[in-house]
């Protein structure tokens, strides 16, 4: 690791006017970022922690919502949604293993946006709403590509407001290697339709997949999936699979995802 | 440089480290608890779990500030307070939960959480928590033998060694 300083800050004041100073990066839960900083991938002059900022932590239940605190490890999600949303419950209790989700956030996931993650499908299936100290950005806004979001230098995630569908599943296919998802689709069925988002899959990062949304909004089953298929054109292919297996995973996730949704 | 003070297996240290300090470097280098080992130094063998306010994280993937003010466990705080091994030591010493050794102080502290979560794990369970745990001797079956033995589990209809 090249040098730095590193700021544990208690509060999302200290935090931000921390990150004001030249060369200032955020650290989450630092899953990511640590391995990269290692490998020499970054070299910020001062890392600034917000594992200490209490006031970016914890869930709160909505009308028909749940508000999740941008710093919230994937362990406490696990537990703290299984109630009411159970999907992302599932989600959460499933990324990495017990101590990468003790550390781990979903705010340091959705800032980091890797096209492998599973949060960002459930955001962008869920229409969650990613607030930050600035601002509110609707998900269909926030995704712009692999590692790439809307957020603006120094801007910190600091919760995600999900509406409660009425049934989803999200359905991981691992790369049984790193566990990573090669592909991972999550269905949420609210009043208003489906929408179907998938990780893991494409060169442009996570994508909502309208042609499933359209026919599941008209029938949600399994059956109303029959014969689509998306172009294997702009899919991931590497060691691991092919842009046509990975296009070919994304129908078959799909129809899993239904099933398990009941 | 940032000065750090925390509890390590009950004792009160404080060092003055540098910001990439990480939390394996710390525990081995400056205060020489050799037990926290680092294995791919990425986050993905385990053979550096500790415990962290109660919680069990990657010593490699966390850095020494981030740990300031938290009581922190290791390997070498997990034997009785006689000297003696603890049920879950012991139990990887009875059914031969190792063989080079190297990963056997991450797979203890991993094994202590789901004994705290989960009191009697199934199998499956065991295994489905060791994840981000990897025995490149591949000795997993006595290792999950042994964390079924020390739940107090019955361990006589698991297939031989």
């Amino acid at each position: 690791m090249y040098s730095f300083e590193i700021e544990t800050p208690t509060s999302l004041a200290d935090a931000l006017s921390a990150l004001g100073q030249d060369e200032a990066q955020a650290l989450g839960g630092g899953q990511t970022l640590i391995p990269s900083l290692k490998a020499r991938l970054a070299s910020p002059a001062v890392l600034v922690s917000l594992a200490k900022i209490d006031e970016i932590k914890g869930i709160t239940a909505g009308d028909g919502t749940v508000t999740i605190g941008g710093g919230t490890t994937h362990a406490a999600v696990a537990a703290g949604v299984a109630g009411s949303y159970p999907a992302l419950a599932a989600l959460a209790g499933n990324i990495g293993d017990p101590a990468v989700r003790n550390r781990g956030t979903i705010g340091g996931s959705l800032a980091n946006n890797d096209p492998a993650a599973c949060y960002p499908a459930a955001v962008l299936a869920s229409g969650a709403t990613i607030v930050t100290n600035t601002r509110e950005i609707a998900a269909d806004d926030y995704f712009q590509g692999m590692f790439t979001t809307a957020l603006e230098e120094g801007e910190i995630v600091t919760a995600v407001t999900f509406p409660i569908p009425e049934k989803a599943a999200y359905l991981k296919f691992e790369q049984p290697a790193s566990r990573f998802a090669l592909v991972g689709v999550f269905v949420a069925k609210y009043p208003d339709g489906v929408r179907v988002a998938v990780t893991g899959a494409s060169e442009s990062g996570v994508f909502r997949w309208t042609e499933a949304e359209a026919a599941l909004s008209a029938d949600f089953s399994v059956a109303a999936l029959d014969g689509l298929s998306l172009p294997a054109e702009g899919m991931m292919g590497d060691l691991h699979g092919s842009g046509a297996y990975r296009a070919h995973l994304v129908a078959v996730m799909t129809k899993r995802a239904v099933t398990a949704a009941g | 440089m940032t000065k750090v003070t925390m509890t390590v297996n009950g004792k009160a240290v404080s060092k003055e480290v540098s910001g990439n300090t990480l939390m394996t470097e710390f525990l081995r280098d400056e205060l020489r608890l050799t037990g926290t080992h680092v294995g791919c130094d990425t986050s993905q063998c385990g053979a550096c779990v500790i415990h962290v306010d109660g919680k069990n994280v990657k010593a490699c993937t966390m850095f020494a500030a981030e740990a300031h003010g938290a009581e922190v466990t290791t390997i070498e705080g997990m034997a009785n307070a006689d000297g003696s091994l603890s049920v879950l030591q012991q139990a990887f010493q009875d059914h031969h939960g190792l063989q080079c050794g190297f990963c056997t102080p991450g797979m203890v502290m991993t094994a202590a959480k789901l004994l705290e979560e989960n009191p009697k794990p199934s199998e499956h369970e065991i295994r489905d928590y060791l994840e981000g745990n990897i025995c490149r001797c591949t000795g997993y079956h006595n290792i999950v033998k042994a964390i079924l033995a020390a739940s107090g589990q019955d361990v006589s209809g698991i297939a031989a060694e």
